[in-house]
């Protein structure tokens, strides 16, 4: 039998002018296992904390009952008050008769009557009250950021400067992401590459990254603070050690065509391949489908002309197990391949090409050098369409309900280049809507129309056709209430932007919950938007929703300071309200795993002494570290083996009871 | 105790009858939102009594047996608004395992109205209270529950 | 019965609120340059129930009815329903009998399917 102690506040008036809480305070006292019932003017000051103190110490209280303002504001509080007595400080329960009893009833035998109600629920429940401890978890001081572009990069720059020491896994052969790929960057119209491969290099030479390029997460298991990886190194077939990255094979290899991803496929590349020369690292790679000796045995002309040595035919898959204190989703986005769209011929004519496409075709790097040139004709366009919208903002099955947030920023600055370099080229934008919030934006939005004559025009195009020699764009104009008939030279699609399709995958192996588009959600839409809401995984970049890349840097160093403030514990405390099983109890069945939204319950075989009987079982565990303490599982076990720490069922039943009495 | 003179319904041997209903509130927003209720100092009958819990989906169905047959005359469970969870899903395993245990109380002769899930946020003070208001009012309406009373409570 | 929105809404079957006014309906129609009023305006009368321009324009029977609005909206919209919408509403509601009875004798020929008389007859006896 507990040893209980009531005390009842007065909250100043607050509660003492609707409530009489010395009639609670006799009630309350006269309840079984209660040895002392006192009130006080105001219980969370410091004198009403020590007359909670001196009261545990002088009556060998075992349970506080106290019945003040909501635990929500000072539970806290009186936890710690109790814990400085000696008692443990889950062994409290509060009586919210300020928020819910005082304040909303104006008749005191009224309200008196529910707050001893409300007492008399607190006292069965803490009756029940274990002690319970909050667990340490110790922290393994290293993140694994999961992708390689600017979100990743910037996360990982960011941990290192804190001394913490950072993985990247990129899956492509080069670090850099899609920003390697950009031409030029809005508002600015800074050179991209300019900016990224000095991050990239930084990246590269900070001591505390390592980057595994070329590799994907294979498979996550553990919590915050303890996560294991398995990292699968896809095999190069080239030394990445001994490779110094001069290019020679890849002048000789005989093998070239396949599409060169790096342009978007505009041109080809040769089997063993450099992505493109600022690469990180700068490794050549053989592409396994296209080598002809992988393939049938013969050539071996990269071997042949190899100075370094580097090249090996023979290498494996290799399995890297790493040990990770928190986990980076930085898994980027891709831009959706019209190829649905059948009325904009993405399909049929090489001229129709996507923004990223168009973005290859004007950068110095690409396949034209920079030199804008249809790639039909390989002539300078007389006049360029660019069409807005394509499969975002959508509802039909072809499209993304989105807004991919960047387009009309960037179809801007494409407009502008254009017509920055060539000012006899025609450009028009049809646009449903021009979004530019941001710094900047709309200014550099109008500036492409009034300074450079880019013609913006309201309306949708309904279909591209090929005509002789040019497009024929046939299009709404909303404002003028007319249809237009323009031909042009070539057609860009502001194509959707779409999480990357590694992104499920790697959601899955986290349990990091997803919305219905494959973004990665937040913990908290507005507070804790970098956060997942699995405890120890951080989002960074695209893979939580389309944004640009300065929104991106900062989204990726918040998602950095959160992981070091993960990192910089030596120890994690945990939630001590957790859920639990019963060995003897549980049959195994299962179905408490698949409820839960954190995967923290496992199956395990244990030995089971159940009425004398010494046997084998597969029995449910709930890892500690994990586990909310939501209490699905409690609910869903047929067997009722499993139960939550501090709202058992056996405590909530006493409330029930209490109440209804 | 004052009788209700608007309520017609209520059992004439009852005389100062008053409902007892229990309400189960998860901390993150529904318990939140009748504190909100209470700072806005916005009134709701006192015969409502809140028990919390971490979730809404914590709410095992028995607890809700159990309140009926202890004398309970109606009970509601108060979550977060669906996608709003603290534990993400939380909301949704309760709203399925009530749809199902409301329709065996259903079966047993338990009226529908006497049980209900709300959602309600944290900022929704005044939702909280016209709830539990409209709430009471209904069960006032229906009167005693008579099913699934443990006899024994009676004496 | 006089038309209004929600007859329109009822017969079409189509929100038009879902409609973003992105234009794509009237950039892909193949007669917009016989109408007078076109496929996004159609949708935007009806929606703010400016009907009777709309029924007293030739345009509703210059749309061919060919669906390519419908294909490629990108807010499933459907112009093409709303359209054929306000032409069966001007039709019924003309409330002449458009076929009657006595006229289907000489209408009928062995060729002709008898659906297409039942469909004839539904659509123009009222």
């Amino acid at each position: 039998m507990q040893k209980i102690g009531v005390f009842v506040c007065w909250c100043g008036s607050n509660i003492a002018a609707t409530v009489d809480v010395a009639a609670v305070a006799e009630a309350l006292g006269k309840q079984p296992g209660v040895v002392y019932a006192t009130d006080y003017q105001y219980m969370c000051s410091a004198s009403g904390q020590n007359l909670i103190k001196d009261a545990i110490r002088d009556y060998g209280l075992t349970g506080v009952v106290i019945c003040a303002c909501s635990p929500r504001m000072h539970e806290a509080t009186f936890r710690k008050t109790i814990s400085s007595a000696g008692l443990n400080p889950y062994m409290l329960e509060i009586a919210n008769i300020r928020e819910q009893c005082s304040w909303i009833h104006k008749d005191r035998e009224e309200a008196t009557k529910k707050a001893i109600t409300m007492g008399t629920a607190a006292i069965a429940k803490v009756q029940l009250n274990t002690p319970l401890t909050q667990m340490k978890s110790p922290v393994t001081k290293r993140a694994l950021v999961i992708g390689g572009g600017i979100a990743g990069m910037q996360t990982a720059l960011d941990i290192a400067d804190a001394g913490f020491e950072v993985d990247i896994v990129e899956k492509k052969p080069t670090i850099g992401g899609k920003m390697a790929q950009l031409d030029k960057t809005f508002p600015t119209l800074d050179c991209s590459s300019c900016i990224v491969t000095p991050k990239m290099v930084d990246t590269a030479a900070n001591e505390k990254i390592t980057i595994f390029s070329y590799a994907e997460v294979e498979n996550v298991t553990g919590f915050i603070g303890n996560f294991k990886a398995t990292i699968k190194q896809k095999p190069r077939y080239v030394d990445a050690e001994k490779c110094t990255g001069c290019g020679l094979c890849t002048t000789k290899c005989p093998s070239k065509k396949s599409l060169n991803e790096f342009n978007m496929g505009l041109n080809t590349r040769t089997a063993i391949y450099i992505p493109f020369a600022q690469a990180v690292p700068l490794v050549a790679t053989i592409d396994p489908d296209a080598c002809i000796k992988l393939k049938t045995g013969k050539c071996g002309l990269c071997e042949k002309v190899c100075e370094a040595g580097a090249i090996d035919y023979a290498q494996k898959e290799e399995l890297i197990e790493r040990e990770y204190g928190a986990v980076v989703v930085a898994t980027g986005y891709n831009q959706i391949k019209p190829v649905q769209y059948e009325e904009y011929l993405y399909n049929q004519s090489r001229d129709v090409v996507t923004s990223l496409e168009f973005e290859r075709l004007m950068s110095a790097s690409g396949p034209t050098a920079g030199h804008l040139q249809c790639p039909s004709t390989g002539k300078l366009p007389r006049h360029i369409v660019f069409i807005q919208c394509v499969g975002s903002r959508g509802t039909a099955c072809r499209e993304k309900p989105y807004c991919s947030k960047v387009c009309c920023m960037y179809t801007a600055k494409h407009a502008m280049l254009v017509k920055d370099h060539y000012p006899e080229v025609e450009c028009t934008v049809f646009y449903i809507d021009v979004r530019t919030p941001g710094k900047n934006f709309d200014e550099f939005y109008r500036r492409a129309v009034e300074q450079y004559g880019v013609h913006y025009i309201k309306g949708m195009v309904g279909k591209v056709e090929q005509g002789d020699g040019c497009l024929k764009v046939q299009a709404s104009d909303l404002l003028d209430n007319r249809q237009l008939h323009l031909e042009a030279d070539m057609v860009v699609l502001a194509a959707a932007i779409e999480p990357d399709p590694s992104a499920r995958k790697i959601g899955t192996m986290l349990t990091a919950s997803m919305d219905t588009n494959d973004f990665f959600s937040e913990a908290h839409a507005k507070l804790r938007p970098v956060e997942s809401p699995t405890a120890g995984v951080f989002l960074s970049g695209m893979c939580q929703g389309p944004k640009d890349i300065p929104e991106t840097v900062s989204q990726a160093s918040a998602a950095a300071s959160k992981v070091i403030g993960v990192l910089s514990k030596d120890f994690l405390l945990s939630n001590p309200c957790i859920a639990h099983s019963d060995p003897t109890l549980c049959n195994g069945c299962s179905q408490c795993q698949n409820v839960c939204a954190y995967g923290a319950i496992s199956y395990e075989d244990q030995m089971v002494v159940d009425k004398g009987v010494r046997e084998t079982r597969r029995v449910a565990v709930v890892n500690e570290a994990i586990c909310q303490g939501c209490g699905a599982c409690t609910v869903t076990c047929p067997s009722g083996a499993m139960d939550l720490k501090g709202f058992a069922s056996n405590q909530i039943m006493a409330e029930v009871d209490a109440i209804c009495n | 105790m004052q009788l209700n003179d608007t309520n017609q319904a209520v059992p004439a041997e009852s005389g100062a009858y008053k409902p007892l209903i229990v309400a189960f509130c998860c901390n993150w927003c529904s318990y939140a939102g009748a504190d909100t209720a209470g700072s806005s100092r916005l009134s709701y009958p006192s015969n409502i009594k809140i028990i919390r819990v971490p979730c809404s989906c914590r709410v095992n169905p028995l607890f809700i047996l159990r309140a009926f047959q202890r004398g309970a005359d109606g009970v509601i469970l108060c979550g977060c608004h669906p996608g709003d969870c603290h534990y993400t899903t939380g909301n949704y395993y309760a709203r399925r395992r009530m749809t199902l245990l409301f329709s065996m109380l259903d079966y047993l002769g338990i009226e529908r109205e006497r049980t209900r899930v709300e959602w309600i946020s944290a900022a929704e003070g005044a939702k909280f209270a016209a709830t539990m208001n409209e709430f009471a009012e209904t069960i006032n309406r229906l009167g005693k529950n008579r099913k699934l009373r443990d006899l024994r409570c009676e004496i | 019965m006089a038309i209004d929105r929600e007859m329109i809404l009822q017969i079409s079957g189509v929100n038009p609120k879902l409609c973003m006014k992105c234009g794509k309906c009237s950039g892909t129609c193949p007669a917009y340059d016989g109408m007078e009023y076109h496929p996004h305006q159609f949708v935007s009368m009806v929606e703010n129930a400016n009907l009777e321009p709309l029924l007293a324009s030739e345009s509703l029977y210059t749309c061919l009815s060919c669906m390519a609005c419908i294909q490629r909206c990108p807010r499933q919209v459907e112009p093409a329903k709303l359209i054929e919408a306000v032409r069966l509403a001007v039709i019924r509601q003309q409330g002449c009998d458009h076929l009657l009875p006595d006229e289907l004798p000489a209408l009928l020929d062995p060729e002709l399917p008898q659906q297409a008389i039942v469909t004839a007859f539904r659509k123009y006896k009222k």
